[in-house]
């Protein structure tokens, strides 16, 4: 009895898999679709990462062109823009890192200790409102109400004395205006996730603490905090691992002449060299491959720090 | 015995309210003004844009609007209404929300349940093969080369099947079925002869309806919001979505002849001021009417997904 169950595992892996695929073929045919979309729009272009070592041509496409070695990898470090586009994308992802975790803390503490549903229900809603804002409207929102002429921000500033000027052509505000825009569009939604992890608080602990005649204020800080830290610290962590895939879009946005020396990142370098001016395919392609090279590395340091610090990591 | 239950319970909430200590309301009322606080501050901006978009133009450019509408006029909205672009664009957004949506629904869906059966031999190594690609890709001009293979440059097609899958919300759906649908009924449904494709369709999804609603929602957003790609693989003007179009009105200030009046250019600048703030709240409120009915689920949705993949 005991042998005969025994018995598939001792054969060999083709009898497995034709096994496992007479009992799951459905399940297995559920992932076809998925799966052959992935490799047709996510790994096929991954092949095209060859053209960084290579002098694109278009006649040959990917596949054809001379081999070049390092050369455009080495031509973007010796670039005098490197060390500005390397700095300004770091200064942007780190300033936005530290900048947008403790106010979502603060706000899902205080929301936590709404007693009122119906009011809580409400402070929420308003909260998530500027998330569902897309780049292109905020940043207008943003230049109208930075508008010189007639901007809410500007007047506001006035009505008390101080002339703020254009801030969107000065460099030395593009941090700024970049992460606390940031902050106000995605500060709401980021409760959510510690809410998740309030709401897992044991009851019986703030009853206790009660009894023990803590004050609500010390109920917070001694038994809500330290539920959220554990999630603080691995979104912290996450972020981190993060810096270098600091998104296109926004950043192109809010761009302009003015601003350039402080709003120049990897992503939107690597989009002018590549599809606007004389296109270089294959010098846009290293500098993005070196981008996510060094992204990748960094997640996986962060993942690693992460399962050693709290235990839990991303995979 | 409810009746005794209630009371009680009354009593006790009643004696928790007395027992409210000075200390207890000073932090209500520091609570209470965080929130407050926290309301303005998001909602002030938009105030502004919403009595903005009711003043008239000249008041607009003066800078007299701030919280009301000065010179209270629809001439923004009438404008906007009349703007061929915006409703060429809107129309487009529609189509490829719609379709995306519908499209992306399906490939989570359909990769998650199975990825969420424990007992499926090769999960692990087809799971990893999707997580790799939220960690690694191809870069712009890779894509972009592999986009003009396909053909989709300047299609229709290009803005529903591109970003068909997001492997971070096949996570959250996955983390959910594995939460939610009890081993115990799968193997029921295997002893009473059920298929698996059958007991995917006529059972996991109708238990399905809440994480169905969040990814819904997050990629029903993603397409109405959606630029880079069109902007990247769009050039001919008829497939613009709106924000493509919304960026050239508000960001680059180019508007098409058809809208710009027969007046002197001083009316026409004011009346594109208020114009822009008509067309951000055109553009926002479709889905500020949609997030509060998913809301209630929002919590779940993080919350699932937070738990590693």
């Amino acid at each position: 009895m005991q042998q005969t169950a025994l018995k598939p595992k001792k054969k060999n892996a083709g009898y497995r898999l034709k096994r496992a695929f007479t009992r799951y073929w459905q399940l297995y045919l559920l992932l076809a679709l998925p799966v052959l979309y992935v490799l047709i729009f996510s790994y096929k272009p991954m092949a095209g990462i060859q053209i960084a070592f290579k002098k694109f041509s278009a006649r040959e496409g990917i596949w054809g062109g001379d081999w070049v070695g390092f050369h455009y990898f080495l031509k973007f470090f010796d670039t005098y823009k490197f060390w500005e586009i390397l700095r300004n994308t770091l200064v942007i992802s780190v300033y936005q890192v530290v900048a947008s975790i403790p106010i979502p803390i603060i706000l899902a503490l205080c929301i936590n200790c709404i007693r009122n549903k119906g009011y809580k229900k409400t402070v929420q809603m308003l909260s998530y409102m500027p998330h569902f804002i897309s780049t292109v409207v905020m940043v207008s929102m943003m230049m109208q109400l930075f508008n010189t002429r007639s901007g809410l921000i500007v007047l506001l500033f006035r009505s008390i004395g101080i002339e703020i000027g254009d801030i969107f052509a000065s460099p030395a505000a593009f941090p700024h205006l970049f992460v606390w825009s940031g902050v106000w569009q995605n500060a709401g939604w980021g409760t959510i996730i510690y809410l998740a992890a309030l709401a897992g608080v044991d009851p019986s602990q703030h009853e206790a603490a009660i009894v023990d005649g803590a004050t609500r204020f010390q109920r917070c800080i001694y038994v809500d905090f330290p539920v959220i830290v554990p999630t603080m610290v691995i979104l912290l962590i996450m972020d981190m691992g993060r810096v270098m895939s600091l998104g296109f879009e926004k950043v192109y946005l809010m761009q302009n002449d003015l601003n350039i020396s402080a709003s120049e990142i990897i992503s939107t370098y690597v989009y002018k060299i590549g599809l606007t001016g004389s296109a270089d395919y294959s010098y846009s392609t290293a500098i993005s491959l070196f981008n996510s090279v060094v992204n990748l590395i960094l997640i996986i340091l962060t993942n690693i720090f992460s399962k050693k610090v709290s235990g839990s990591g991303l995979f | 015995m409810t009746h005794v239950q209630a009371g009680r319970s009354k009593a006790r909430a009643g004696s928790r309210e007395a027992a409210l200590t000075r200390q207890d309301r000073i932090f209500y009322t520091v609570i209470n003004l965080v929130m407050v606080l926290l309301i303005l501050l998001v909602v002030i901006p938009i105030i502004n844009v919403i009595a903005n978009s009711f003043s008239d133009g000249n008041a607009v450019a003066s800078g007299k609007v701030t919280l009301w509408p000065v010179d209270f006029s629809l001439q923004g909205y009438q404008t906007t209404f009349e703007n061929k672009d915006i409703w060429l664009g809107y129309g487009n957004t529609i189509v490829y929300t719609v379709l995306g949506t519908v499209f992306n629904l399906a490939l989570t869906l359909i990769a998650a349940w199975p990825l969420s059966r424990s007992d499926l031999p090769g999960r692990s190594p087809i799971m990893f093969f999707f997580a790799f690609t939220m960690l690694f890709n191809g870069g712009m001009i890779p894509t972009y080369l592999n986009v003009q293979q396909l053909g989709l440059i300047n299609s229709r097609w290009c803005l529903i099947v591109l970003g068909g899958i997001s492997v971070y919300n096949m996570i959250i759906t996955r983390t959910f079925f594995q939460t939610t649908i009890p081993r115990d009924l799968i193997e029921a449904a295997e002893l009473d002869g059920c298929s698996e494709l059958r007991f995917f369709f006529t059972i996991v999804l109708p238990l399905s309806k809440a994480v169905i609603a969040v990814i819904t929602l997050y990629y029903a957003v993603y397409h109405w919001n959606a630029y880079f790609e069109a902007f990247l693989y769009l050039t001919r003007k008829e497939l613009y979505p709106l924000q493509l179009i919304l960026r050239q009105i508000l960001l680059e200030n180019t508007i098409t002849a058809d809208t710009v009046l027969e007046a002197d250019m001083a009316v026409n600048y004011n009346l594109v001021e208020t114009m822009k703030y008509a067309v951000i709240l055109v553009a926002c409120v479709p889905i500020w009417c949609v997030y509060p009915f998913v809301q209630k689920y929002f919590v779940q949705g993080v919350m699932i997904g937070a738990i590693k993949g």
